[in-house]
């Protein structure tokens, strides 16, 4: 099938948000796909350790079904479903079936809490609730006092629910059931229905979990979602015959925009595991072509492949070690748009015979052709390392108002510390105190009943990401930082101190790091060293040192740090953005930071003003030209006590290094 | 069949003793298991709970006494014959085929079921093809009950002791019991995994109206689950009735805490 039946709504000259009229819903476009490809799979579920299919027709038949027993009940258009349960085609298919009525789906995340569910439940007003089983039926009971307007309660899996007489519950079966009698006396009910829908609509809420206060719902409409996941699958050149695994959260925006908006935008088949703890098993077994996770799975499945290499025997164990480091320069090589040379090439092959093929099949990763990881930050090495093995993952950035995507690494042109370039569609922008604003198709239609929040984010169609950033000379986004912790020089430089802290950090000498620049002339560091790490490392060059103050103190050990603050120095440089927030001065403290001592929180978080009020005689000889101070710092020793240490810091200054000197 | 025999316990057992050279192990014990009840044998260390569980499932054969399945007699049967009436148990100390997948093992549970000829089964063509899948079909069903999916392919001998009773409960569940003996389902399990099993079990006895008796160590446990209750000390009964009763009957008090002696 050619790109024009595809997405027969697109021709070469329309606009990114142009929609078909008559495509311009989630029913709209199942309906489609169910004319087109009948027979082709679109949702799978491992049951009964089989993989059920359904195809389009049955996809969009199932929902019909489901809706004409919701519009059984009663269902008016604008009425809100909540979805609560694991990732099962009965829920997305419940999902559409509220949208061709004119509802509105608000999906929660299934290990919810019973008050976070009611707040949430109350909040979006909803009126029926379809969920997996009599864990959430269970919750949904309790909460129901609090929850008036909750009318109808309908599961799907029937175990254990034998003895509930409630008059609210409905098995998924029953309602089938009402839908069919229902479609005998309206036999063109649902068709008007599905008709009546427009691009304007909401098509979803999803709910953030805030850190502060209570969950936002977020309101994205059907022209949000469709658009944000048809630039995304064309610049991406996603085909029908991809397959994905629908393991996050339904809750989760991008579960909705991986497994959902772009399956039914470009037709392409759903996998649901048969319960959280196969997961990795069935991701074998379907092979995926295009795969989600966020840093933390990538993270976790490099580690278990480490693990089982160190447990091999030796020679297994250098061979794999060997190759690795072959794929680590080719890969980089590749980067940067460097020819190979042929003996590498040649390695690399070899390799790919004998170590990357196999693990990537191991890791369900054989087909994968397209993969992102996204969310948080995720370091370069990790990310290098499985696009040397020759996994295609990229990082992308976005966020639930932006409809998941803003932006995403572009094949060919990729840089391992930045989130890629726009999306076609999206405009990016960096606001005067740095935050990253941008304005897309994808951008929401605000909070539900929250128009405060909504104007504090939303400014005449620019969104306030609330991340500090800039655009590269590439025309890459890059994210450093939180925008509320992005300070500037007194030059007016940017100054991310997480990001360069997270930058030192990066060394195994280095524990933890502080900062400074936020209104000075330029950047100091406050460092501690890692006690282990350095102590080794004096132990081998037979350096002597009493104590942690006394080795801290050492001109070798200074030595030592300053190698890591001008590599430091050396990367920043690479950045005309970041190139004057280079480290000028540093000094090593003569104690580690505690959270006995209130410097840092218990989960090792700097406390940024504690520790500049306690230090300000150090940071005042940094931006002196003083080359030593007598500190005198009280300590808290662990049985409460308190008592002081006397020292006498070196304060070390750092070269810096101009544009382009990694290069 | 008429509605008589429905109305009669399934499980009579009519004074029985058990003895081991000079060891009384059960003394004239009577009870009853009706239909689709759950029944909690309770009792110390050696009040010869085991030893009433074996003797159901003819491991044990009583020397005075006699047990009735279903209204019929049937003291003298040997293991494989009460398997064959519909009786089925787990084990104390499990005992599960090590070397086995879970998904083996359970359906092991399935081989009384299972009608073939040597020749077809070897072959695995036609009528025996048609009987493994449906077999596996069935046990899928168990497997999904009770959420063992992700270690279908396992060896039995690599899963922590928990989720081997659990696998031990499904091949006895593979048997389509009618009676399901349950020799100490929670004996070493934490907390957490003594709820999910008694969650199991209820689950068990309300999808499939099997009749339950299980021994059991842990008293707490049992009173929450069970419709009536069976005391053994020393080999004899010395209380029966509801989980309430049971728990004020002062023989009871005395067995669990003990006598002071004079």
């Amino acid at each position: 099938m050619d790109i024009t039946t595809r997405y027969p709504e697109t021709g070469t000259d329309r606009p990114v948000d142009a929609l078909d009229p008559s495509l311009d819903t989630f029913p709209k476009l199942v309906e489609r796909n169910a004319r087109h490809f009948p027979r082709k799979v679109a949702i799978r579920e491992k049951d009964y350790g089989i993989w059920q299919s359904y195809t389009w027709r049955d996809y969009f038949e199932q929902s019909r079904l489901i809706a004409l027993g919701l519009a059984a009940l009663g269902f008016a258009r604008g009425d809100k479903t909540a979805i609560v349960g694991d990732n099962r085609p009965q829920l997305y298919w419940a999902m559409l079936a509220t949208q061709a009525l004119g509802g509105v789906p608000v999906p929660l995340y299934q290990d919810s809490i019973e008050k976070e569910m009611q707040y949430i439940v109350d909040h979006a007003e909803a009126r029926f609730a379809v969920v997996e089983d009599q864990e959430q039926v269970d919750k949904l009971l309790n909460i129901r006092e609090q929850c008036p307007r909750l009318e109808h309660i309908v599961y799907d899996d029937p175990r254990g629910m034998r003895h509930y007489k409630d008059p609210c519950l409905l098995s998924l079966e029953a309602l089938e059931e009402l839908g069919r009698k229902f479609a005998q006396d309206h036999p063109a009910y649902f068709d008007e229905e599905v008709a009546k829908g427009k691009a304007g609509d909401l098509a979803i809420i999803c709910y953030t979990s805030g850190t502060t206060g209570q969950p936002k719902g977020t309101m994205l409409s059907h022209r949000n979602l469709i658009v944000t996941a048809r630039n995304a699958a064309e610049r991406e050149g996603l085909s029908e015959d991809e397959e994905v695994m629908a393991y996050l959260p339904m809750a989760w925006v991008g579960d909705n925009i991986f497994s959902y908006a772009q399956s039914i935008v470009a037709g392409f088949a759903t996998s649901c595991p048969e319960s959280a703890a196969t997961v990795l098993h069935d991701l074998r077994e379907i092979g995926p072509t295009y795969f989600f996770a966020p840093p933390r799975i990538w993270e976790n499945i490099l580690t278990s492949v480490m693990i089982r290499v160190d447990d091999a025997w030796a020679l297994k164990r250098r061979m794999v070690h060997f190759f690795l480091e072959v794929a680590r320069r080719v890969e980089q090589r590749r980067l940067a748009h460097q020819p190979v040379p042929v003996g590498d090439r040649l390695l690399y092959a070899l390799g790919q015979l004998l170590v990357y093929g196999p693990l990537r099949d191991n890791l369900g990763m054989g087909r994968i052709r397209l993969a992102y990881t996204a969310g948080e930050a995720i370091s370069p090495e990790l990310l290098g390392f499985y696009r040397s093995l020759g996994v295609n993952v990229k990082q992308a950035y976005g966020m639930t108002e932006s409809s998941a995507l803003v932006s995403i690494q572009k094949d060919g042109d990729i840089k391992l510390d930045t989130v890629g370039t726009p999306l076609p569609g999206v405009e990016v922008r960096i606001s005067e105190s740095g935050e990253v604003l941008y304005r897309s198709p994808g951008v929401f239609r605000g909070y539900y009943k929250n128009p405060d929040a909504t104007r504090e984010t939303l400014e005449d169609g620019w969104m306030h990401s609330g991340d500090a950033g800039f655009i590269d000379r590439d025309g890459h986004l890059k994210i450093i930082d939180r925008a509320k912790d992005v300070g500037r020089l007194q030059d007016g430089t940017l100054f991310a101190p997480k990001y360069l802290e997270n930058k030192l950090k990066f060394s195994a000498h280095i524990k933890e790091a502080v900062c400074l620049g936020h209104e000075r002339p330029f950047v100091a560091a406050l460092v501690n060293i890692d006690l282990g790490a350095v102590g080794a490392w004096a132990e081998r060059r037979n350096i002597a040192y009493t104590s942690y103050t006394d080795l801290s103190q050492k001109p070798e050990v200074c030595d030592l740090i300053r190698q890591e603050v001008v590599r430091v120095n050396r990367s920043l440089a690479e950045d005309e953005q970041l190139l004057g927030a280079q480290i000028r001065r540093f000094l090593l403290l003569h104690k580690e930071l505690d959270a006995d001592d209130q410097e840092i929180t218990r989960t090792r978080k700097v406390r940024r003003g504690f520790v500049a009020q306690k230090y300000a005689a150090l940071i005042d000889a940094l931006y002196s030209d003083r080359e030593h101070v007598q500190v005198e710092a009280l300590v808290t020793y662990e049985d409460g006590r308190t008592g002081t240490i006397r020292a006498d810091v070196r304060i070390c200054d750092a070269e810096t290094s101009v544009v382009g000197a990694g290069r | 069949m008429t509605d008589a025999p429905a109305a009669r316990p399934l499980l009579e057992v009519d004074g029985i003793s058990v003895a081991f050279g000079a060891v009384q192990a059960l003394q004239r014990v009577s009870m009853e298991v009706g239909r689709g009840e759950i029944v909690a044998i309770i009792g110390p260390n050696g009040a010869g709970k085991t030893s009433l569980i074996n003797v159901v499932s003819g491991f044990y054969h009583p020397y005075e006494g006699r047990i009735l399945f279903d209204g019929q007699n049937r003291t003298d049967f040997k293991p494989y014959d009460v398997a064959a009436l519909g009786i089925a148990r787990t084990f104390q100390n499990v005992a599960l085929f090590k070397g086995m997948t879970v998904l083996d093992n359970i359906m092991t549970g399935r081989l009384l079921k299972m009608r073939g000829s040597f020749v077809l089964d070897a072959l695995y063509v036609g009528p025996a093809k048609r009987q493994e899948l449906a077999h596996r079909a069935f046990v899928e069903k168990i497997i999904d009950f009770l959420e063992i999916q992700a270690i279908r392919k396992t060896l039995a001998a690599r899963l922590p002791y928990g989720l081997q009773k659990r696998v031990e409960l499904a091949r006895a569940l593979a048997a389509e019991p009618d009676l399901l003996l349950l020799d100490e389902p929670m004996a070493g399990m934490n907390i957490e995994e003594k709820e999910d099993m008694c969650r199991f079990i209820l689950d068990v006895h309300d999808e499939f109206g099997t009749t339950i008796a299980l021994v059991e160590h842990d008293m707490s446990v049992v009173m929450d689950i069970s419709d009536r209750v069976v005391v053994l000390d020393y080999g004899r009964k010395i209380a029966e009735g509801t989980p309430d009763e049971v728990r004020k009957d002062p023989a009871v008090i005395d067995a669990y805490l003990g006598v002071p002696h004079e």
